[in-house]
């Protein structure tokens, strides 16, 4: 069982490893949106403080969904997919393999970008530690429910805005835990709360999002 | 005769053409007599005067925006579970009217916020659920609209809706935490009026009323996807047959 | 019985664009869905009778 899964994760980070183009792409478009808000509102630097946790937040939940689309969509082209779905090891392990990969490849390097776009919206560096640790929970929830969403929309044409249309609102709940917990410890009321509502955001999406995508990704290969 | 007879399409075609027009009339004279308690029993509030009577329809199509989501959801799950094909048309059948009572939840909250709040749009948490609401519904329909395939667009907009289903609660939790946390200086929201009794019975007849509507628009609908789908079939043959 | 006068019923105490502007709107929607779903009934009858008069040509 375990094989299986390690299999699954190994193949994707060596098929990421061998495209680094692709992995490139989501990272700078991370930091393309974070860096247009500042032009778009002007540069004092309370008010980037201000905004700066949301505007990193939502610019994260963009970049993941922007590589989301692909998650299978590159084995259903060659037809790798079906075999693994076929294969006797269970499904959820194949989804809950491919979405680790994706936190893996899309949701570590945003961990190590945020800090420096943090310093450039005047964060302090108590706020950018809450920051990564928001996002250290959260962008397992983006790859875990945008799992269901590339299932879902596998193979459709315009899946990608398709996907972004179906998955966006169930987001919400990571986006409002994850920004709050970095506004509370500005505001100097704490992260706790916050945290640990985005960790059982994160439970619940890891208990339930594998078997939904499963289920799905059948559906769509039927 | 049994209560399974009726999971067969061509059954409920006879059945539901039947039940329309019961649902429709109960729909609209309940319509009339919910109309007639908003605006002629009811009594002027005394602090939000005349314009509380946005109520009587805000509330009700709030209530039936979720419970219709619900519904979908339960549909969409039985139809999952035991593969019965009628539960995937009641939950696209289903669909479009929710999302209409979204839109005139929100419409209504809007209009009834100006005069209360001195605001077309607070980030109030029922009016933020209820956008967000909304997109969830954009998005099943959006899903179902994208796939061709009969058996894998309901199939897939049963499990988005089911998804979805889960996430609502957390939604309107988070929302709600998050309006609470940023309770702006600007914005104070004035109290509902308090329930008379007489108010409470007229959004309780209104809200009957747009049950049973819902329950006619969706039969309309039912009904036409059912003779889409068995197109093919004798019955359906026959029956148009009959009627050119 | 509130209202004095039928203006006095439009004019709801001052609030008559909102509350008009609510009811109005709804009472559209509604009436927008039944004609909808009207002619996409009629229309889903039509074709599948035009299709039906093809087969047997």
């Amino acid at each position: 069982m375990y094989r299986f899964l390690l299999a699954v994760l190994r193949r994707d980070l060596t098929l990421a490893a061998r495209r680094r183009g692709d992995w490139l792409i989501a990272q700078f478009f991370f930091v393309m949106v974070a860096s247009l808000f500042p032009l778009g509102v002007g540069p004092e630097p309370a008010m980037l403080a201000r905004i700066g946790p949301g505007v990193l937040w939502v610019a994260a939940t963009l970049a993941s969904l922007l590589s989301l689309s692909r998650l299978f969509a590159d084995d259903h082209r060659d037809g790798s997919l079906e075999h693994m779905v076929l294969s006797p090891e269970p499904t959820v392990l194949l989804v809950l393999g491919k979405s680790l990969a994706h936190w893996l490849i899309y949701g570590i390097p945003l961990l190590l970008i945020a800090p420096v776009l943090g310093l450039q919206f005047n964060l302090s560096w108590e706020a950018i530690l809450v920051l990564d640790l928001s996002l250290l929970l959260g962008t397992p929830i983006l790859s875990l429910l945008g799992g269901v969403g590339a299932a879902l929309t596998l193979g459709l044409r315009g899946g990608g805005v398709l996907l972004t249309l179906l998955i966006l609102p169930l987001y919400v709940p990571a986006l409002i835990f994850g920004a709050g917990a970095v506004d509370g410890v500005m505001a100097g009321t704490g992260a706790e709360a916050h945290l640990s509502l985005l960790g059982a955001f994160f439970v619940l999406s890891l208990m339930i999002a594998p078997w939904i995508a499963a289920a799905a990704l059948r559906v769509s290969l039927e | 005769m049994n209560l399974y007879t009726y999971a067969s399409p061509a059954n409920f075609y006879t059945l539901a053409g039947r039940l329309i027009p019961w649902f429709a009339w109960g729909a609209g004279i309940l319509t009339l007599w919910g109309l007639y308690i908003a605006f002629f029993l009811a009594p002027t509030d005394f602090q939000q005067s005349e314009a509380y009577r946005i109520i009587f329809i805000h509330v009700p199509a709030a209530w039936m925006s979720m419970f219709i989501y619900l519904v979908m959801a339960f549909w969409g799950a039985i139809g999952l579970a035991f593969n019965t094909r009628l539960s995937f048309m009641m939950a696209r059948a289903l669909a479009p009217t929710g999302a209409m009572f979204t839109f005139v939840a929100l419409w209504t909250g809007a209009w009834w916020g100006k005069p209360m709040w001195g605001a077309w749009w607070v980030w109030d948490a029922r009016l933020t659920s209820e956008l967000i609401l909304l997109f969830l519904y954009v998005g099943i329909i959006a899903l179902w609209a994208a796939i061709d395939d009969i058996k894998r667009g309901d199939r897939a907009g049963s499990l988005l809706t089911l998804i979805g289903s889960i996430n609502v609660p957390i939604i309107y939790f988070s929302v709600k935490w998050w309006n609470t946390l940023h309770q702006g200086a600007s914005v104070s929201v004035t109290k509902a009026p308090s329930m008379a009794a007489i108010m409470l019975q007229g959004m309780l007849i209104l809200s009957i009323a747009a049950w049973l509507y819902t329950i006619a628009v969706v039969l309309v609908r039912v009904r036409r996807i059912i003779l889409e789908r068995e197109r093919q079939t004798e019955w359906v043959k026959a029956l148009l047959e009959k009627e050119s | 019985m509130e209202w004095a006068s039928w203006s006095d019923f439009w004019h709801m105490g001052g609030y008559g664009f909102y509350v008009w502007g609510s009811f109005g709107v709804t009472a559209a929607c509604v009436l927008v869905e039944v004609v909808l779903l009207k002619r996409a009934a009629g229309e889903t009858r039509r074709r599948l009778k035009r299709m039906q008069q093809w087969e047997e040509q």
